[in-house]
């Protein structure tokens, strides 16, 4: 098993283990730093692949996608912080105004 | 100059009509729509007659005058172009000048009208349209003239549109005449297809080649096409049904519009494309037997009315019955001539009729009517002098254009017939018959008026009886005018049969006989003991119900047609198509949106974490696809 291979498997696993948290837990704390995990991972098999085929397109797209996560994060924070102080609670089951 | 003529009335109509209606708020007074409304068909009058005469002074080459290019499609020019030789200078000369002085009594007769100036704003339209129409050189510019009149006629038969009958009256007028239109149209198209042109002079022309270079198309077919237009504007079997009605207008539009102008459209149409019917022996024969038709149908249905316009109105008919005879033989300008004189003595009968009405306060029916004679001399003398003239006494006008069509109908090379004559000579007899019947009942015998209506019965202003007086001399002496002599280079007259030729002089005599023997008849019946007549009436009470219902026509094409045409149209089209199909298939689409919406809505739960599974089972879902296919 190469060095390739290995940052890739740890990528995979990176990514299964975010979204396992993402549907498995009910902290929406949680499941936004599963988020961040799963962002982790593809971001790994980005350097990794860039790595690989010895270019730099991968290496800038990690810091676009580090941009774009610091936004999003930057966004959904003050979301759940306005969330919290409606429901007092991160449980995000009492989270369900939105349906059809 | 042409141009100047048409257009004038068409200024009177836009000055009166936008100045003295409620559209542009009454700003004028009647002086000025008086002025405006008279003055401006006067004045196309004497520009025509001035016009006639520089026609002369150029050996009567025909004028031509392109006043616009409407639009170039390929090679075809589509010009509004004028055409002025004999021919149209008749009608014109008719048009404008029976159209003015009908113009001058309307003053009189509308004078105490809420709608003044609206009535002379249409009566200027109408005459707009008809100046296009005879004088338009091409086909389109008669056919735009054709449907204009349709509409003034349309406007002025539901003048007092307060009454929902005269509205009908208008609608029916109107949408009979489409029927005719389509025929027209269709000739049109044909026309077209085959000669690249629509001028009239020059399809004449093309119709005159035959053998390799005559056009490719049949003559008849043309023919016919163009006259069911005909019989849709000129009132002639099967399409006659709106005439009648069209009676609700008031009476100087019956006289202008359906008497003595528009409806002998058709026969100006016919003679004017006379060209195309010399080659078509078989529509000419048609058109023969659906005028002598005509003629027969609409005098036996004049006889048993007994209200005054209808009685006119069927007369009407009849005549246009004897102008199509005259056509379908050959004769175009005795069918003129008879369009020439008709107009004469009818507008005269029909104004005189007018004059009585107004004299009676409104009263139309017959029965209610006699011994006007004394009390409104001028509108009984001008009536008798027309009536003579139209049942044929020499030596009035009615008599010289009426022997002529017998005479072709007897003894013309192209399709005169023994039958057709006998049918037109029975005609001739019952128009003596119902027109004497007509002077009879209104002026002559006991006064049958009520006693309230009696006190206030007064002669009409000078204003009408002048007029009246003016058509009287013309219903006289206008038979001496030599109208086929003079369009003779134009429209030759047939030729006679040789076995025929000596029978000139018989039958000009048996027309006066005709004429006699009607005025004799009506006499005996009418002139005797109010007893005679109802006895004729309950010996023969079948046919008198079947001709006093006007042989039922009506609620024959109520029953075959109207009836069908409602049932599908409710059941068919509203019901099924517009209800079921139409909104059943918006309706529809609707609810399935609807539903649907329902039915997703609930995946809407609100719940992150079935939206988390779903994308996941998306997600694999989508790859373990694409792993597949790939």
């Amino acid at each position: 098993m190469d060095k390739t291979q290995l940052l890739l498997g740890l990528a995979v696993s990176l990514f299964a283990l975010g979204l396992l948290g993402v549907i498995v837990r009910r902290n929406v704390l949680v499941m936004l730093m599963c988020l961040e995990l799963m962002l982790n991972g593809v971001i790994l098999s980005l350097v990794t692949f860039a790595y690989q085929t010895a270019t730099t397109v991968g290496a800038v797209l990690v810091f676009l996608v580090f941009v774009v996560a610091t936004a999003e994060i930057a966004l959904a924070i003050p979301i759940v912080l306005l969330l919290v102080r409606e429901k007092r609670t991160l449980n995000l089951d009492a989270y369900n105004e939105l349906k059809g | 100059m042409l141009t100047l003529i048409v257009l004038l009335p068409l200024l009177g109509f836009l000055l009166n009509g936008i100045l003295a209606t409620q559209l542009g708020g009454n700003r004028v007074g009647k002086p000025f729509v008086i002025a405006v409304g008279c003055g401006l068909p006067l004045l196309a009058f004497a520009l025509v007659v001035n016009l006639v005469f520089d026609l002369q002074a150029r050996g009567w080459t025909p004028l031509v005058e392109t006043a616009y290019r409407w639009a170039t499609v390929g090679d075809s020019q589509f010009e509004i172009a004028f055409y002025f030789d004999r021919l149209s200078a008749v009608m014109a000369l008719v048009v404008t000048g029976v159209g003015s002085v009908i113009h001058i009594y309307s003053v009189g007769y509308m004078a105490h009208d809420k709608s003044f100036g609206r009535f002379f704003a249409y009566l200027n339209l109408f005459l707009f349209f008809m100046l296009l129409l005879v004088l338009g050189r091409s086909l389109l510019v008669l056919f735009v003239g054709w449907e204009g009149v349709g509409l003034a006629s349309y406007l002025l038969i539901g003048f007092w549109y307060d009454d929902l009958a005269n509205a009908r009256a208008g609608k029916k007028a109107f949408i009979t005449n489409r029927i005719g239109d389509a025929g027209f149209l269709l000739g049109m198209f044909v026309l077209f297809q085959a000669l690249g042109t629509l001028d009239m002079d020059r399809i004449n022309a093309a119709f005159a080649f035959t053998g390799a270079s005559a056009p490719a198309v049949s003559a008849s077919l043309v023919g016919i096409l163009l006259f069911i237009g005909a019989t849709g504007k000129s009132a002639q079997i099967p399409l006659h049904v709106w005439l009648p009605d069209a009676m609700a207008g008031p009476t100087p539009v019956s006289a202008l519009i359906h008497a003595a102008t528009m409806v002998t459209a058709g026969v100006y149409l016919v003679a004017r494309m006379s060209g195309v019917y010399l080659q078509a022996p078989e529509a000419s024969m048609v058109i023969a037997v659906i005028g002598v038709a005509t003629a027969f149908f609409a005098a036996t249905v004049a006889m048993v009315q007994t209200d005054i316009k209808k009685v006119l109105a069927y007369s009407t008919v009849s005549q246009l019955g004897f102008m199509f005879l005259a056509l379908g033989v050959g004769a175009y300008g005795v069918a003129i001539f008879h369009v020439v004189t008709h107009a004469f003595f009818k507008a005269c009968l029909f104004l005189g009729a007018g004059s009585v009405i107004h004299a009676l306060g409104g009263e139309q029916d017959l029965r209610k009517m006699g011994g006007l004679a004394g009390r409104i001399p001028v509108t009984f003398i001008t009536f008798a002098v027309s009536t003579a003239a139209i049942a044929g006494l020499p030596p009035l006008a009615g008599f010289f254009s009426k022997d002529e069509i017998l005479w072709y109908a007897l003894a013309s090379s192209s399709g005169g017939s023994v039958l057709l004559f006998g049918v037109a000579a029975l005609t001739a007899l019952m128009t003596a018959f119902y027109m004497f019947r007509l002077l009879w009942l209104a002026f002559l015998g006991r006064s049958r008026m009520e006693p309230e209506v009696e006190h206030h019965v007064h002669e009409s202003p000078w204003s009408m009886t002048g007029v009246l007086l003016l058509l009287a001399v013309l219903s006289a002496v206008g038979g001496f005018i030599a109208v086929p002599q003079f369009l003779a280079p134009q429209l030759p007259l047939p030729a006679v049969q040789e076995t025929m030729q000596h029978f000139h002089r018989p039958l000009l005599v048996l027309s006066v006989l005709l004429a006699l023997g009607g005025l004799a008849g009506a006499a005996y019946v009418f002139g005797g003991p109010p007893a005679r007549a109802e006895a004729l009436r309950a010996r023969y009470a079948g046919l008198h119900r079947w001709l006093s219902g006007k042989y039922f026509i009506d609620e024959l094409y109520e029953w075959l047609i109207g009836r069908p045409l409602v049932w599908v149209s409710d059941r068919v089209f509203l019901r099924l198509g517009d209800r079921r199909v139409l909104d059943g298939a918006l309706d529809g689409m609707a609810a399935l949106g609807q539903r649907g919406a329902a039915l997703l809505g609930r995946v809407q739960t609100g719940q992150l974490h079935l939206y988390a599974w779903l994308v996941l089972i998306g997600i694999v879902g989508a790859l373990l696809w694409s792993w597949r296919h790939v």
